[in-house]
């Protein structure tokens, strides 16, 4: 299967790309990992008339945890990057459970978070996981930088509030008010494919009690769900059985699955709840062994 | 240089929505090759039909199966995921540069004795993404090489010789290094030079 014809720019700098991106009139798309923009342009579901391929830009591959405790993840930081990273396991653990879990060995070692975020799939892993940890996109414009929530960035299914002329930099996650503790849990038929459903659960535990909390559920609506009312529940708590199965039950409710050939939509629900009840009981036995 | 055919160069469109092509000059299998390349030409096609290296098979083509598998940078990676353009002023293993003249490379030669295959259709993918595992992880457990594999499906096998293959593999690997150590050594001891 072939592309339709394009143009293809390997600048060497963002401002560079930025130009490119605005003299193609909103015809040009970026090209970091290209695991979903290559399949999808092989199948013509995207033709874009100009490819600007990011990757001989310098200096975007990074993960890291700046000294206040704010984590940066680069525009061509890889799945697998993020993977094997010991320091990032630490840090970020919703990161670090979800990363093994996104799609298979070698998808893992050309894609790109930021690139998974900005593509918008409702079944993308990322977008989750950013989503409960209150995570931003840093775009970069003509006019200089701007920081977007992920919540705030997907517009629906495959859209985001991205110009045509802005290029996602990086993924910015705020620093935690307290000790950092989470999962990410996953169904899926097989090695590779999509979630039937995913749940990112993060919480950050100061003085014992839930200090804040995000869920972000994958796959059960026409985007990423911000799960605010499920979190919430936690939300100074003590994380107990009776707190995670509230959020649980209000997990589910937010959901907005349909059925289809992975499962009904009152299975998926059933996950989703499940998961917010496991991810909850994986942490109170980290904490507990930790304490 | 290898000039790109018609048949990887389709004639869909007429001359004037022409792209340019773009050349590309890369080491295959430690070879520096060239090409002149449409953009949309995919890595796979520039190996397959470009470069005649037909070793690599596209078996999905819709980055599902591995069986494209070849190591760019050393890094295994979906040649069919990829575009031409982007190997530029890289390097790319195919399964082709896996032996030498004389010689199997010791996973081939785990998938020979240990049956590591039926049709063959996902092994070159397999030999790959293998040789990226072992390359950084010389002693696998079974596991690791299960979940290295992940990405490569095999519809004959059922996987179990191909682990097999996998471990056999690093065996010989790490007696062949073992014994280039004891080999170092004696020429030390020799005390030539």
């Amino acid at each position: 299967m072939y592309p339709s014809r394009f143009r293809y720019e390997a600048p060497s700098t963002v401002a560079e790309a930025v130009a490119m991106l605005a003299a193609a009139d909103g015809e040009a798309k970026i090209l970091a990992g290209g695991q979903s923009l290559i399949p999808m342009m092989k199948l013509r579901f995207a033709a874009p008339a100009m490819i600007v391929d990011i990757n001989g830009i310098g200096g975007l591959d990074y993960h890291r945890s700046d000294p206040d405790g704010t984590y940066r993840i680069g525009a061509l930081c890889r799945h697998a990057d993020l993977e094997k990273s010991a320091a990032l396991a630490d840090a970020q653990p919703t990161i670090a459970a979800a990363a093994p879990l996104v799609a298979d060995p070698l998808v893992r070692t050309r894609g790109t978070l930021v690139g998974s975020v900005c593509h918008a799939d409702p079944q993308g892993d990322w977008a989750s996981v950013m989503v409960s940890l209150e995570g931003a996109i840093v775009a970069q414009g003509p006019n200089g930088h701007r920081s977007i929530q992920v919540a705030d960035l997907i517009d629906g299914p495959f859209q985001t509030v991205l110009a045509p002329d802005e290029i996602a930099v990086e993924a910015v996650i705020p620093a935690a008010r307290g000790a950092r503790v989470g999962g990410y849990l996953k169904l899926e038929r097989r090695v590779g494919d999509f979630a039937t459903v995913g749940v990112a659960v993060s919480v950050e535990m100061s003085g014992g009690s839930v200090a804040r909390a995000g869920i972000g559920l994958t796959g059960v609506g026409p985007a990423t769900i911000n799960a605010s009312d499920a979190a919430a529940a936690l939300v100074g708590t003590v994380l107990g059985a009776d707190a995670v199965d509230a959020a649980a039950q209000l997990a589910a409710e937010a959901a907005q699955p349909r059925s289809d050939h992975r499962g009904s939509a009152d299975y998926k629900r059933h996950v989703v709840a499940t998961f917010v009840r496991r991810i909850g009981a994986q942490i109170q036995r980290s904490e507990h062994e930790a304490a | 240089m290898s000039t790109l055919f018609e048949e990887v160069r389709p004639s869909d469109g007429g001359a004037g929505d022409a792209v340019p092509v773009r050349r590309v000059e890369l080491t295959v299998n430690g070879e520096r090759r060239a090409a002149d390349v449409e953009p949309r030409l995919l890595l796979a096609h520039l190996l397959r039909n470009g470069f005649r290296l037909t070793g690599t098979h596209t078996g999905c083509d819709t980055t599902n199966c591995g069986a494209c598998t070849v190591l760019y940078d050393g890094v295994p990676v979906k040649s069919c995921t990829m575009f031409a353009v982007q190997a530029d002023g890289h390097e790319v293993l195919t399964v082709e540069g896996l032996a030498t003249a004389s010689e199997l490379h010791p996973i081939q030669e785990g998938f020979k004795d240990e049956h590591g295959l039926q049709c063959g259709f996902c092994t070159p993918g397999m030999m790959l993404a293998a040789k990226a595992l072992l390359d950084e992880n010389p002693n696998p457990s079974e596991d690791e090489i299960r979940w290295a594999l992940s990405g490569n499906l095999c519809r004959c096998t059922g996987y179990q010789n191909i682990v097999k293959a996998v471990m056999w593999a690093a065996e010989k690997l790490g007696a062949n290094a073992e014994s280039d150590g004891a080999d170092d050594a004696g020429d030390d001891a020799g005390g030539e030079g």
